[in-house]
């Protein structure tokens, strides 16, 4: 497994990136984790419908979505609001789609980035047509997509590598290992020692890496999307992490999970060896800790702001968005829906 | 020149190559032997692997793929080989090609074509006579047509293809071949959600789609032998239904027998039944009457024939509706 940071926050090789970059990945992680344990709390108030926290997975996200250009294609999972918001995708959207606003999926036109995947594993075929429609469209394009150790055993799991494979598509799998699946350990998921070693069946590479630094992510990503878009097809990277939280606001892990293992996971934290770097170079102390989380919580507030203050939906809102053109039989619908309110 | 329906849809797919570079036609087989049916027969010559494509053995990816591709600004048509290996596609199907319009408010569509060949007739093996119609029908977010003449298997199909929505092709296996007609030179589209009044009449309405128009119009000619005065509708698109058409055709005659080989129990037909009793009740005279395949799985070859509905079975429904009129 390719460590680069260790959980001290020293080098174990060559840092893939700058000071500037690791600074501002620093902040991405902080608002990441600003954004989720918010999210968490409002779940609790009841202004967020069900929510699946991230903490823990912050530079898996946030290492491999960095390693994009920012007009790439992103595929992510109702886990992967961290690295669909550093790729555009706006937070309050993000927020208006928690709160149960359909509003939330309506993508800004420029952003290349699609609404999150609530079924596992059937999004990752979708990155695959995306980054070969590119492909024969003449752009150098590509897609990333992220899905769980639980999507490894879905079959179109399977079906997206075998395809990107076959076809030399250019896309990035990421794999967020984060150990369980729900309530299913990793170990009874698969038979396979790691699930990057599944990447070798389809013939394309597979890369193991510690996803709680946010270095070998960056750097693993940044050498699977150099092959992708050179023509060189799919990678597989999978990032070993942990979700330190449950899997949604509906979960208890308590009832498969040991706290020992959770606080095992607490000294790997992905901030906390970023931040020990930094501070050894010069570019981290407390004031500026203060700002960034100033910053954070201000821009957090402003997205929930707006995703509250949005329109409520309206019944053209539900009918509206089917068809490019209403059918009649929906048109019918609505007008009856409409008389009986 | 005739043509048949997997000629028309040949041309129809051969066109729509020629007339847009976005336009692809993916699936197992389709390439290098032109398709299970010969219905893509010559394409990869003329267009090239890439946009006349072999694919693995993978219906689901098949479907996910081409929604990846339609959402990046192609144009697929997908093939399923035969409607019981469309199966394993139903959650990219249901769960993502039906819904990315309505997932992302209009950014993100799924401009593309999902063919299957349906329906029984042709003594296959398991699996390859399905009519399931309904499920796609039922699956809020998807255009259903079928074809059962040269002319509009052409014409549906260019349809499909620049529709700006994810459309269901049903061909109809038996008539591939079995039906045949003379195109124009230039053919032309033929709209989605029309109906068509195949033959005009007073006593009933006999409403059907697809392979079984096949039958219906041989029992037209026994009963207009009869008498009889059998006012034939072909669907053509299920969704969205042409209601007016029907309903009209129903308030005319106040008698409607309904077709289709699919299995009865929440089969499309009992849908069309529903509308008629919500909207041309009072213009009844007798009953509706479905004439459908059995709620039984359809049989093997030596079978077909108990299963899939006869021409007596449609004289015998709409003389029986006759018979029973008030």
């Amino acid at each position: 497994m390719r460590q680069i940071l260790t959980p001290g926050g020293a080098l174990a090789e060559r840092a893939p990136m700058d000071d500037d970059l690791a600074s501002r990945l620093y902040r991405a992680m902080v608002f990441a984790r600003t954004y989720d344990r918010k999210s968490m709390a409002l779940q609790k108030q009841g202004r967020l419908a069900t929510y699946a926290p991230f903490e823990g997975q912050e530079a898996a996200q946030a290492g491999s979505a960095a390693a994009l250009e920012i007009d790439d294609w992103m595929v992510g999972t109702y886990r992967d609001a961290a690295a669909m918001w550093m790729q555009g995708y706006p937070m309050e959207l993000l927020f208006a789609g928690r709160t149960g606003h359909e509003q939330g999926g309506q993508v800004p036109e420029h952003v290349n980035v699609l609404p999150p995947s609530i079924t596992v594993g059937g999004h990752m075929v979708h990155a695959v047509g995306l980054a070969w429609a590119e492909r024969l469209q003449g752009s150098t394009r590509i897609a990333l997509t992220y899905f769980g150790d639980g999507a490894t055993s879905e079959g179109d799991f399977h079906e997206a590598m075998n395809f990107a494979a076959v076809q030399n598509v250019g896309v990035v799998f990421v794999c967020q290992n984060n150990g369980w699946a729900i309530s299913l350990p990793t170990a009874e998921q698969t038979a396979s020692e790691t699930i990057a070693e599944k990447a070798i069946a389809y013939g394309m590479p597979g890369i193991r890496v510690d996803g709680n630094d946010v270095f070998a992510v960056y750097a693993a990503t940044r050498e699977a999307v150099h092959r992708a878009r050179m023509g060189d097809g799919p990678t597989l990277i999978e990032a070993v992490t942990y979700r330190m939280g449950p899997h949604t606001t509906a979960d208890d892990p308590a009832r498969y999970r040991t706290e020992e293992e959770r606080q095992d996971w607490l000294r790997r934290d992905p901030i906390e060896r970023l931040r020990i770097y930094l501070s050894e170079r010069g570019r981290w102390d407390g004031a500026r800790q203060a700002r960034i989380e100033a910053q954070a919580t201000s821009e957090v507030e402003r997205a929930i702001a707006l995703a509250e203050s949005m329109d409520p939906p309206t019944p053209e809102d539900m009918f509206g968005a089917m068809f490019a053109e209403m059918p009649p039989h929906l048109v019918d619908q609505l007008s009856e829906l409409d008389g009986a309110r | 020149m005739t043509t048949t329906i997997a000629n028309a849809l040949n041309r129809a797919l051969d066109d729509a190559l020629a007339a847009d570079d976005r336009v692809l036609v993916m699936g197992e087989d389709v390439g290098r032997t032109g398709g299970v049916f010969r219905v893509t027969d010559g394409l990869r010559e003329r267009y090239g692997r890439n946009r006349v494509i072999d694919t693995p053995v993978a219906e689901s990816g098949i479907a996910g793929v081409g929604l990846g591709m339609a959402i990046a600004g192609m144009r697929p048509v997908i093939e399923m080989q035969f409607m019981g290996f469309s199966y394993p596609a139903f959650d990219q199907v249901i769960n993502h090609i039906a819904r990315i319009r309505n997932r992302s408010r209009h950014r993100f569509s799924a401009p593309m074509v999902i063919r299957i060949p349906y329906g029984g007739g042709i003594g296959a093996a398991e699996h390859h006579s399905e009519s399931a119609e309904a499920i796609y029908v039922h699956t809020p977010g998807l255009k259903v047509v079928v074809p059962s003449r040269p002319s509009d298997a052409y014409g549906l199909l260019r349809a499909a293809i620049t529709d700006p929505d994810p459309v269901v092709f049903l061909e109809p296996i038996r008539l591939y071949r079995a039906v045949k007609e003379e195109l124009p030179e230039v053919p032309g589209k033929v709209d989605i959600g029309l109906a068509s009044i195949e033959n005009e009449g007073r006593d009933v309405s006999l409403i059907s789609y697809g392979a079984m128009m096949k039958e219906c119009r041989e029992a037209v000619k026994q009963l207009t032998d009869d008498g009889i005065s059998v006012e034939l509708i072909d669907l053509r698109t299920l969704t969205p239904l042409d209601t007016d058409t029907l309903l009209t055709s129903v308030r005319k005659t106040g008698r409607a027998v309904l077709v289709s080989e699919a299995p009865r129990t929440a089969g499309f037909m009992s849908e069309l039944s529903a509308i008629i009793s919500e909207r041309a009740m009072y213009a009844l005279t007798a009953p509706v009457q479905r004439v459908t395949g059995w709620d039984t799985v359809f049989p093997l070859k030596r079978s077909e024939g108990l299963y899939l509905p006869s021409i007596d079975r449609i004289v015998g429904a709409v003389r029986t509706t006759i018979a029973e009129s008030v």
